[in-house]
């Protein structure tokens, strides 16, 4: 706590799970910046998701704590984190498929109607392509176009914090460089944002910082360039594929 | 940018067409052929292709954009949908019509983009499910443990062997429900070899997969291929695709657009621009203007 200004999101020696006397997080931490895109990685099962739905209020804490600017928002409920300014895009099942996507970004604002309308601009203004197609169901959009729905949805409460569980997974390598570049256009908005990735290369390119989790932990952190240049890093999580892009 | 021992690229199997390499070009051995197959869902044609052959013992890639019919082929392939109209054959043999599970004992199993792991059986259970030909699955014989209970030691233990090759044996005894995403992926993967397939189907199977991991499972990828298989998969991993890959299909708006070895098709510009993009070999810290341009790269 030496720096004067308290870091957007800190989280405390968090340890959570789902099953009894099962824990995912043991003891993680992660600090999170005014304006700083964080990048999260690490081996499957390593509890980036649950990480994620913690700080979200979706997973009971055991123990350590969650604040947002210097409060303690442990174990508050996802609608008062939305009130607070806190939004999420889940990785699976993130649109409502049988409502339009007007209805869709509705929804995001349900807390507070009345800024619909002008959330809704600054939203198509982001995701020029959904404009045209405001009417269509969104259970008939492509992988990629769900995706821009679920990130507009979350955007029309005018979050201060995003939380992004795996924006590029399963869409096109076209879709996944615009999804990040899109992640990156909404947090140099100003737009603090965490993100957890499984491309971790391009994850790790375009973010600030970043943290390796492993069993429940992060073992490894560091700005995005270091990560990607860690020998470290690269024989645990990275691999060797793709080195031969510069 | 020299450390690949571990990942020196694999030797690639070639002249596997006949003559002039084109959307549907003629294979010397093929396992699979596709003709006239199409399917519509209301308005919205799905799969359109004319004439589709598959290479038998190598590695085949299905690529293509979002909603460009990836997913539907495989399932029409492998008795999941039919086709509003066409013809396919595996192994010579028509198959149109018949169901996914005599696909299987035939030789043909495949994996889906969604896992369909079982969650209230163990992980190990799921395993022993995959197995074919087990003399436990008739009635008459499942009333004595005598007649069944070696065979079921065999298949635990081969079971086991595959649990470590993806790197899942600490699981065997949870329920699968309790894997994350990426293990459920690679559950199912292990799950498909235990019927000793003839051509694997493979929905994306590195989705969700840390890469490091993703690497070490190429590897057993490769090995099936020096077993004799023949592996089809539909993967967004180019790095994946480009480093194991013999031969690549490339499907959009349901048809065949371009085929041919990986590096070939990687270079056809109709499949850069309205797949791969132009910004695939460049650090997008550089397109989003996070770092400057002439950044010294650090390694």
């Amino acid at each position: 706590m030496t720096s004067s200004v308290a870091p957007v999101v800190r989280v405390s020696d968090l340890v959570a799970g789902y099953l009894p006397g099962v824990n995912i997080l043991n003891g993680c931490s992660l600090d999170a910046h005014q304006g700083e895109l964080i990048g999260i990685i690490g081996p499957n099962g390593a509890g980036k998701s649950t990480l994620l739905k913690a700080i979200f209020g979706q997973v009971k804490v055991r123990g350590g704590s969650i604040s947002l600017h210097g409060e303690d928002i442990t174990g508050l409920k996802a609608n008062n984190l939305v009130e607070r300014g806190v939004g999420m895009v889940p990785q699976n099942n993130n649109v409502f498929p049988s409502l339009t996507i007007a209805e869709n970004l509705q929804m995001g604002v349900i807390q507070n109607p009345g800024i619909y309308e002008e959330r809704l601009e600054f939203v198509l203004g982001l995701f020029e392509e959904l404009r045209n197609r405001l009417k269509q169901r969104a259970g008939s959009l492509s992988g990629g176009e769900r995706q821009m729905v679920a990130m507009g949805r979350a955007l029309m409460m005018n979050p201060k914090v995003l939380l992004l569980d795996e924006p590029s997974a399963g869409l096109s390598p076209v879709r996944q460089d615009e999804a990040f570049i899109r992640v990156s256009e909404i947090n140099q908005a100003g737009v603090t944002t965490i993100m957890v990735e499984q491309n971790a290369r391009r994850c790790l390119q375009i973010c600030d910082r970043a943290y390796v989790l492993d069993q429940g932990t992060d073992a490894y952190t560091g700005t995005g360039r270091e990560l990607l240049n860690d020998p470290k890093v690269i024989s645990l999580y990275l691999g060797t594929l793709g080195t031969d892009v510069q | 940018m020299s450390s690949r021992e571990s990942s020196q690229s694999p030797e690639k199997t070639t002249n596997l067409h006949v003559g002039t390499i084109e959307p549907g070009v003629k294979k010397i051995d093929p396992i699979i052929t596709v003709d006239d197959v199409r399917r519509q869902f209301g308005g919205l044609t799905a799969v359109d292709v004319e004439h589709l052959e598959i290479p038998r013992g190598v590695i085949t890639a299905l690529i293509g954009p979002n909603g460009a019919g990836k997913t539907t082929l495989f399932n029409i392939l492998t008795g999941f949908d039919k086709p509003n109209a066409g013809k396919w054959t595996f192994d010579g043999k028509n198959i149109a019509g018949v169901s996914a599970f005599k696909l299987a004992q035939m030789g043909q199993v495949r994996t889906f983009q969604l896992t369909k792991a079982l969650g209230l059986l163990t992980v190990l259970e799921n395993m022993k499910l995959g197995a074919k030909s087990q003399k436990g699955e008739s009635f008459f014989f499942s009333l004595f443990p005598f007649f069944w209970r070696k065979q079921d030691a065999e298949i635990g233990e081969k079971a086991m062997v595959l649990l470590k090759k993806f790197k899942l044996e600490e699981k065997k005894d949870e329920f699968a429900a309790s894997l994350s995403g990426g293990q459920r992926k690679l559950l199912e993967m292990a799950r498909a070899l235990m019927s000793d397939p003839e051509l694997v189907m493979l929905d994306e199977p590195m989705a969700g997969v840390n890469p490091a991991l993703t690497q070490s499972l190429l590897d057993h990828i490769l090995d099936l291929k020096k077993e004799g298989m023949t592996v089809l998969f539909v993967e967004h991993d180019m790095h994946m695709v480009s480093h194991i890959a013999d031969w690549v299909v490339v499907l959009a708006e349901g048809r065949v657009v371009a085929e041919g070895p990986p590096k070939e098709v990687m270079r056809n510009p109709a499949v850069i621009d309205a797949y791969l993009g132009s910004h695939q070999d460049i650090d997008l810290g550089i397109v989003t203007g996070r770092i400057p341009k002439n950044t010294p790269k650090l390694s």
